[in-house]
C-alpha cells in the first residue's frame, strides 16, 4: 500500500465519519463540527490526488483546496452565528 | 415502531455512509488511472501566467473567475452575518487585556512583515492572499481583543470591499484590453495578479476580523 493510498483512506474515513455526525447528532455545534470534519476529508483527497508520483504536483487540485477552505470558513460563521440567532430567538 | 426506527437509525446510517466511502474510494483509485494531463497543460501555460507558483497562476490567471466568485463569497458571508443583527456584547467594552498588549508588542510588526513576506513570495512560492489575508486578519484580532483599535464603519466597509471592487475592475478592463474576461495581457500579467492579490489580502483580513467580531460598525447609513 501507497503513502498516497494511506492519505487517501484517512480523507475518505474522515468524509464518512463527518456525515454519520452531521445526520445523527442533534446539536447544531455537532453539525457544525461534522460538516467540518467531512470537508476536511475531502480536502486531504484532493491534495493526495494531487500527488505526481515524484514528478510535479498538479496545481488544479491545490487551488481548489485554497478555495474550498476559504468557502468553509465563510459557510462556518455564517452557521455558527445563525444557530446563535437561533438561540436569541428561543 | 418508530422506537425501532430510532434504534436501527445509527446502524443504517453508518452502513449508507460507509457505503458511499466505497464509493468514494473506488472513484479515487479511478483517477489516480490517467492522471498528470492537467499538470502538463498548467505548466505549458505558466510561462505566459505571470507568476511562476502554478498554484497562484491557476488561482489568479486560469481559473480567476473561481476566484473572483469566492471573494464575493467571503464578502457576502460578512454580510448575511452583519444582517442577522446578534446584538453581541461589544468586544471594546471589554477591559484591555494586558497579556494581548504584551503579545501584541512584539508579534504585531511581525505579523505584518509576514502578511507582506506571503503576499509577495506568492508568485514563486508557496503563499498569496489568503496566506496574507489570514496572517493580517490575526493581527486584526489582536489589536481588538488588545483594546487597541476600534476602526469606524466607513474604514471597515472600504476595506471588507476593496479586493472584490478592484477584483470587478479589473474584470471589466480586460476585455476592453485583451478582449477575454480576466485574461490579462502576458507581458504585464505579474503585475495584474499583484494589484489583484494586494487588495484581496486586504479585504480578506478585514472579513475574517469582522466575521470575528460579528456585529455590523456602526456609522453613519445611508
Amino acid at each position: 500500500m501507497m503513502v498516497a493510498d494511506l492519505y487517501a483512506l484517512v480523507g475518505v474515513v474522515l468524509f464518512v465519519m463527518g456525515l454519520s455526525a452531521l445526520i445523527l447528532r442533534s446539536r447544531d455545534l455537532q453539525r457544525i463540527l461534522g460538516l467540518n470534519i467531512m470537508g476536511t476529508g475531502v480536502f486531504m483527497l484532493l491534495v493526495t490526488s494531487a500527488h505526481g508520483d515524484g514528478q510535479a504536483a498538479d496545481p488544479v487540485p491545490h487551488a481548489m483546496v485554497l478555495t474550498g477552505i476559504v468557502v468553509a470558513v465563510s459557510a462556518t460563521a455564517f452557521a455558527l452565528a445563525l444557530s446563535l440567532a437561533r438561540e436569541r430567538h428561543k | 415502531m418508530p422506537k425501532l426506527i430510532k434504534r436501527c437509525l445509527p446502524v443504517l446510517v453508518g452502513a449508507g455512509a460507509v457505503a458511499l466511502g466505497a464509493l468514494i474510494a473506488a472513484a479515487w483509485v479511478r483517477t489516480q488511472e490517467n492522471g498528470g494531463a492537467m499538470t502538463r497543460a498548467v505548466l505549458e501555460a505558466l510561462p505566459d501566467s505571470g507568476v511562476s507558483n502554478p498554484v497562484t497562476a491557476v488561482l489568479l490567471n486560469f481559473r480567476g473567475f473561481d476566484t473572483l466568485l469566492e471573494v464575493a463569497v467571503l464578502m457576502l458571508t460578512l454580510i448575511a452575518v452583519w444582517a442577522l443583527d446578534l446584538r453581541l456584547p461589544r468586544t471594546e467594552a471589554l477591559p484591555p487585556s494586558p497579556v494581548f498588549s504584551s503579545l501584541l508588542r512584539f508579534s504585531g510588526p511581525l505579523l505584518v512583515v509576514i502578511a507582506g513576506y506571503l503576499l509577495w513570495v506568492g508568485a514563486s512560492e508557496p503563499g498569496g492572499a489568503f496566506q496574507a489575508g489570514a496572517v493580517l486578519a490575526g493581527g486584526c484580532l489582536l489589536l481588538r481583543l488588545a483594546g487597541r483599535w476600534n476602526p469606524g464603519a466607513r474604514f471597515v466597509r472600504w476595506a471588507v470591499s476593496v479586493g472584490l471592487l478592484v477584483f470587478l475592475l479589473t474584470a471589466i478592463a480586460m476585455p476592453v484590453l485583451t478582449g477575454g474576461l480576466l485574461q490579462y495581457p502576458p507581458a504585464s500579467a505579474g503585475m495584474w495578479i499583484l494589484l489583484i492579490e494586494t487588495a484581496a489580502t486586504v479585504s480578506i483580513a478585514a472579513i475574517l476580523a469582522a466575521l470575528f467580531v460579528a456585529r455590523e460598525p456602526e456609522g453613519p447609513r445611508r
